[in-house]
Order: structure tokens, then C-alpha cells, then sequence
């Protein structure tokens, strides 16, 4: 196959190329160029780009670059700044890969003769009869399935994630192995166009007013001020300006209503819930039939809980119990359902060469049904 | 210059006879390249490139003047970017003028920008992207009525080896030429001065180039910039007759191919062997991938820090919106360009942009 291989200058995609070489594919490398403006971290920056180029020039393939500035600014950083403006705490990673890498990017690798492209996310692609299924990666510690939740069966057919059969070790000691100049950097941490000195509320504020609201509990009583109520997010217990002494009780972020201006603390027994609202769900295969017992994440390394998935009015919105209460999740961040698994995860794998136990909460659950945003 | 990378490591400010002979070759040199340009032997300074002559013309020029720098909104970013480096080392002010559609620079509008407190105008000869020839006697008479203490610098870096630069240069102070440009070795070039011309150095710790270019000579790279000049000078009309008839064809073929593709500034004076085209609905970014798989080499606007394409500024300057600037596409053709060489263009750049969803006319495209 020609296989067109996502490559950010990290060790992940450096060797997902690497691998896509040795099962003898035809490769190309390309790195996108994402942001234009101002960042000391993220996944494109000119020494990121030349890391991915000198990579492909160790593997002897071609490299090119695609210039995604403009989409990227308009479907991940405009959206991001909106949903700030409307209380809502996005993740840009999750926008960035259904709208640059697995949309833009993917889009584009057949239209240059690729049949399918290859990322360095830790994920697997498996197949079930006709059906194609998004894993949890090998490296449960490592898994970005959750940030690839929005693949269905016509990305996942065309998309290859050479890394998800490796732990993190194995992929360095690969990298390694090979000599690439990126077999030792470090893992990207932080959302990539924000830099590490103005942090997200610089680059919040420099886009949309940001105005104080105030704190109010639980019975009404208000509580003080708080700076940039855009910035304030449900679950947020530090820098409130709330002092311990007048609560003896850690307070956290209940609830956000913009328009009164307000923003709500309570203890944590306040902020624990039972039951989510999602929404913008994307399903991996078919809806799932309400009433089906599911594995819900809530983080991107959060521990996987056991609900019921009740369904909804709408196809691509529903609820969803939990066996047990949890924190309230701030509306916009994603929410992932996985298939609950066979209880003790590693059966279904055991005795495969190069095997890692599945230690995702010993559940088991590792195959994405779909996700969405919280309400 | 072959014998200077090989065996002659003299350096030409020494006082012994390798030396000398190093000195020899750059003297001699620097009398053929101010032969070809049409200025005094001693008033050539060579350079790393086009870059640094541009850079040594419009910054040297803002640190010894105080004053407005004056640019067209088309020139080569060596230009546009050392006249923002002028603004915030120097505080000159920089005025940007306008271009038309056509892709030549607004003569009216530089008037406009010019008046006697003016340091420095830069206005290129001819246009990189899209090949314009520049109007650039006329802007010399504008800059000596209105502007007289400023200086003129032409940026002629895609003059040679197809334009007579001495005679349509005649009206600039200051010339900067590039030697990749006309068969010579990369990383050489010169900035030639029709007056004398006060400027602060980009480079200093030498005397070398009277003062005004310290370090010691890229001797190969000069002995071999003359000799390609010579020879480029010499075979000058004939290369151009013979790129403007294959470049004629190749534009001629891709337009009645790609019925999406128009030609950028039509029927303006281009140099002979570029041809420049806007595809409609059609990425340049994908079209050059699948164009470089087929075997040509071909360029759209310029390239940013990584590697990714920008959209021109030269196709914004001329009034495109950004997104049918991210659809251009630059063909240029060399002495080595062959008949077989556009034929191979004629069938793959229809191809490429056909499989990029543009529609073409499949009995034209195999006509090629």
C-alpha cells in the first residue's frame, strides 16, 4: 500500500514510519503546519517540522509539509475561543483530529494516491467481521483512544496506528534502535498554540472580553468575586480567591451561568452526579440500542467508569447513568463510551506475543463505541 | 572556478603570491560582473546572494540616512522584510506601494509615497513570482523629480541571464544580483553601485570589499558568478528566444487543457522562460506533491520557516483573494529545459489536476 504517515517531529510518528516501512508499505512522510502565531510548545513548530524532515531523510522517504493554517484557525482555534465565550470548556486536541488529521489531512492522502494514512497514536485499528473497531493502545498508561473517539467505519478503514501494538518503552527502544534524533524528546504535554508563558487565559483574553462574575453557593449567598467568569470551569477548585478560612470545606465549581454572571461553588458531594447529558455524539459503528451497559470516560487518562447508555430523543444526543457518582464533567470536554469488555480484560489477548495487560480500571473495556461533548 | 575549490586556498588579503593570485581572480572577476551590470570595476560588492545585497542595499542605506523607505508591496521578502528591520533598528518609516492587477507597480501610487525626505526606494526588476518586467525607468525619473536624495535599488536578481539588466537598471544607484540565478554556484552574489553610495555594514571585522562587506572572499563562488555571467551575457538572445517559443507552448497547452486555469497578468512583458497560472478550486500545495512525482519541479508562492506554502503576497498585492492564491502555479524554464521536458509538463500538470478533481480536456491533455 502507499500509506501517507501524520509525522509532528515526535518519537511516535517518527516511528510509526519506521514500522510502516518495515511491513513494507510505500511511504511518504507529511508534517502540517497548524499555527502561525505565537507558542514555545506544540506540535509544529519550525524545530518540530525539521525533526520530522531529518526523520524522513534517516528512513530515506519524502517528506512534504502541508500548510493547514487557515482551517486549523477556523475549526479548532475560532471554536475553541467561542465556546470559552459561552461558559463551555473545550478540548482542542479532540477538533484538531476530526477536523486537521483525520479530516483535512485524511481528505487529502487519496486525492495524492495514498490509500491510507498512518498517525503515531496510541490506538489500534482492529477489525470485526466487516466492521472496523477503534482500541485502547497497548500501553494503557499511553491510550488515545479517547482523543480519537470520532473516527467511524469510513476513517477507520482508511487509517493505521502501526504504534498502538507498543508500550512507550518499546517505541523509544525502536526509535532508538534506528538512530532517530527523536528516539529522547519529550512527549508534547499542552495544547499546542498556547504558549507556556501566557498560558490559556492570555491567549483567551487577547480574542474575547473577559469579565468578572461573581461566586455564589449553593443557597444563593454570595460569595465574592471572581476575575475572567469565561475562564472559571466546572470542577475548578483553585484560584477562585476563596479563602480556607471562611470555608472550612474545599469548594469547587458546581456550575457556570454566564448570562447572571455567576458561577457556583459547592462541596464536592454538590458537584457529584449520577447521571451525563451528551451531545454531538459520534458513533464508531451503529447507535448503540438504549438500555446498554457501557464504560464511560470522562479524561483523556481518566479512570473508565460502568453506566448505562439510556439513549435520546436525537440519534446524536442521550444520557447516560453511572453505577456511581462522579465529579460533574464541564460541559464541552468529551465524553467516550467503550464497549464494557469481558471483565478482566487481558483474557481475550492472553498468550499474544508481545502481549501488555490491559489495565484500563480492570475493566476490560477497550473498544470505542463512540462519544461527545458534555452538555 | 574550479581550480579554487581544488588546490588555490589563497586568501586574496594576504600579501604573498597564493594570495595574490587569489586577488587576481577576484579583481578580474569583479570587472566582468561590472562590465555585465554597467558599473565602475570598484564599485561592486559581493555578497552571499541576492539576500544579503538586498539587505545590504535597503538596511545599509536606512542606517546611514535617516528617512522613509519606500518599496513596492511586490518585492522579494529580502526587500519587504529588511525594510521592517530598517523600521524597528532605525525607525525609518516604510512605505509600502501598491500594484495593480497587471502585476506592475502602480506608478501614480509611488509617486504618491515619494517626497524629499525619502532614504531609499526599492522597486525589483522584474517580479519573481509571476514574472512581471518592471517600469523601472520610469520610476527612476519619479525618484529623481520627487525624491532626489533618495537613493534607487533595484532588485535584478531574476534579471540575468534573460534581460540586458545594464541598460534597464540604468536609471537605479544600486543593483543586486543572485549567481544561481543564471548558472552560477549557490550562496555568491554582488550589489553594484552606479554611485557612490554611503551605507552602514551588514558585516564588519575587515576591510574587504571597501569596507563595506568584511570577510574573506568565497573565491570559487566569485570566479564562478563572472564566468556564468559572461557566458549568460553571451548566449543571452538566443536563450531567450528559445525559452519564450517552449514557454509560449507550455502556457498555451496547460490553458486550453485546464479550462479552471487562467494566466496571471496576460499580456504584460514577463521574463522568457516563466510561466505563471492561478488553477481555480485547485490546492497548489497537493498539485505540486503530485507534480514532483511526475517529474517536474514546480513552485507556487513562497515557502515559510517549515517548509509549508504560503499564499502569495505577490497575488494578494495583485488583488487575488487568499484562497484563489493558494491555486498558483509557477513553471519556469531554463537553458537546459528541453522540448521533451514541456511535453512531460504539457501531460502531467493536466494529470495532477485532474486527479485533484479539476476538470480538463482529456483530447488536449493527451495532445501534449
Amino acid at each position: 500500500m502507499r500509506v501517507l504517515v501524520a509525522m509532528s517531529g515526535g518519537v511516535d510518528s517518527s516511528v510509526a514510519a519506521a514500522l510502516m516501512l518495515r511491513a513494507g508499505h510505500e511511504v511518504v512522510g507529511a508534517t502540517m503546519k497548524l499555527w502561525g502565531g505565537p507558542s514555545d510548545s506544540g506540535c509544529c513548530s519550525v524545530a518540530d517540522v525539521e525533526d520530522a524532515r531529518r526523520v524522513c531523510q534517516q528512513l530515506g522517504i519524502a517528506h512534504h509539509v502541508f500548510n493547514f493554517t487557515s482551517d486549523f484557525e477556523r475549526d479548532v482555534v475560532t471554536p475553541y475561543v467561542e465556546a470559552h465565550a459561552r461558559a463551555r470548556t473545550p478540548n482542542p486536541c479532540i477538533a484538531c483530529n476530526a477536523h486537521l488529521k483525520f479530516g483535512r489531512f485524511l481528505q487529502r492522502a487519496p486525492l495524492l494516491g495514498f490509500d491510507a494514512i498512518a498517525t503515531g497514536h496510541h490506538a489500534r485499528v482492529t477489525k470485526s467481521g466487516t466492521t472496523w473497531q477503534l482500541r485502547r493502545g497497548r500501553d494503557v498508561a499511553k491510550d488515545q483512544s479517547y482523543v480519537l473517539y470520532m473516527l467511524g467505519q469510513a476513517e477507520l478503514a482508511r487509517v493505521l496506528l502501526p504504534i498502538g501494538e507498543l508500550t512507550k518503552e518499546h517505541v523509544r527502544r525502536a526509535a532508538s534502535d534506528l538512530d532517530l534524533r527523536t528516539a529522547g524528546k519529550p512527549d508534547s504535554q499542552d495544547v499546542c498554540f498556547i504558549s507556556k508563558t501566557g498560558g490559556r487565559a492570555s491567549f483567551v483574553a487577547d480574542r474575547i472580553p473577559l469579565r468578572e462574575g461573581r461566586l455564589v453557593s449553593t443557597s444563593g449567598d454570595d460569595l465574592g468575586a471572581v476575575d475572567a467568569l469565561e475562564l472559571v470551569t466546572v470542577g475548578q477548585r483553585r484560584g477562585l480567591g476563596l479563602h480556607a478560612v471562611s470555608l472550612p470545606e474545599r469548594r469547587y465549581v458546581v456550575d457556570v451561568d454566564l448570562p447572571r454572571r455567576t458561577a457556583t461553588v459547592g462541596t464536592l458531594e454538590d458537584l457529584l452526579v449520577e447521571r451525563l447529558q451528551i451531545e454531538d455524539l459520534s458513533w464508531s459503528h451503529l447507535p448503540l440500542v438504549p438500555d446498554t451497559a457501557v464504560q464511560v470516560q470522562l479524561s483523556a487518562h481518566g479512570r473508565p467508569l460502568r453506566g448505562q447508555w439510556l439513549g435520546g430523543p436525537e440519534p446524536d444526543s442521550g444520557r447516560i447513568v453511572l453505577e456511581e457518582p462522579t465529579r460533574r464533567v464541564a460541559p464541552g470536554q468529551a465524553v467516550v463510551l467503550y464497549a464494557p469488555g469481558s471483565g478482566d480484560g487481558a483474557a481475550a489477548d492472553s498468550g499474544r506475543v508481545g502481549h501488555v495487560p490491559d489495565t484500563g480500571g480492570g475493566l476490560g473495556g477497550e473498544v470505542v463505541l463512540g462519544g461527545g461533548t458534555a452538555a | 572556478m574550479e581550480p579554487w575549490l581544488s588546490g588555490s586556498f589563497g586568501n586574496p588579503s594576504g600579501s604573498h603570491g597564493v594570495a595574490r593570485a587569489a586577488r587576481k581572480a577576484i579583481d578580474e572577476a569583479r570587472d566582468k560582473v561590472a562590465a555585465f551590470l554597467g558599473t565602475a570595476p570598484g564599485d561592486v560588492v559581493f555578497t552571499s546572494g541576492g539576500t544579503e545585497a538586498a539587505n545590504l542595499a535597503v538596511l545599509g542605506r536606512a542606517g546611514a540616512a535617516a528617512g522613509p523607505v519606500v518599496v513596492s508591496a511586490i518585492e522579494h521578502h529580502a526587500v519587504l522584510h529588511a525594510a521592517q528591520a530598517a523600521e524597528r533598528l532605525f525607525g525609518s518609516p516604510v512605505r509600502v506601494v501598491e500594484v495593480g492587477n497587471d502585476g506592475i507597480v502602480d506608478l501614480t501610487a509611488l509617486a504618491a509615497a515619494l517626497d524629499r525626505t525619502v532614504s531609499i526606494v526599492s522597486v525589483q526588476l522584474v517580479n519573481n513570482e509571476v514574472g512581471t518586467v518592471q517600469p523601472l525607468s520610469e520610476v527612476a525619473r519619479l525618484v529623481r523629480r520627487r525624491a532626489p536624495g533618495a537613493v534607487l535599488h533595484t532588485d535584478a536578481v531574476q534579471g540575468p541571464p534573460w534581460l540586458d539588466v545594464s541598460r534597464l537598471a540604468a536609471g537605479a544607484d544600486m543593483v543586486s544580483i543572485s549567481a544561481h540565478k543564471f548558472g552560477g554556484p549557490q550562496g555568491v552574489g554582488a550589489l553594484a553601485f552606479r554611485r557612490p553610495v554611503a551605507l552602514e555594514p551588514l558585516i564588519y571585522g575587515g576591510p574587504q570589499e571597501r569596507e563595506r562587506r568584511a570577510g574573506t572572499h568565497n573565491v570559487a563562488g566569485i570566479v564562478g558568478m563572472a564566468a556564468a555571467l559572461e557566458a549568460a551575457g553571451q548566449q543571452r538572445v538566443e536563450a531567450c528566444e528559445r525559452a519564450r517559443r517552449l514557454r509560449d507552448k507550455l502556457r498555451t497547452g496547460l490553458l486550453a487543457s485546464i479550462p479552471a486555469a487562467h494566466e496571471t497578468a496576460p499580456g504584460q512583458e514577463k521574463l522568457p522562460g516563466h510561466c505563471h497560472l492561478v488553477i481555480d478550486g485547485v490546492e497548489s500545495e497537493a498539485l505540486l506533491v503530485l507534480l514532483d512525482e511526475y517529474g517536474v519541479a514546480a513552485s507556487a508562492g513562497s515557502a515559510c520557516a517549515s517548509g509549508a506554502m504560503e499564499p502569495s503576497h505577490v497575488l494578494v498585492a495583485m488583488g487575488y483573494p487568499a484562497e484563489e492564491a493558494l491555486g498558483a502555479l509557477r513553471l519556469t524554464l531554463g537553458h537546459t529545459t528541453s522540448e521533451a521536458d514541456v511535453a512531460i509538463a504539457l501531460r502531467a500538470v493536466p494529470a495532477a489536476v485532474s486527479r485533484l478533481g479539476g476538470s480538463v480536456m482529456p483530447a488536449m491533455a493527451a495532445a501534449g
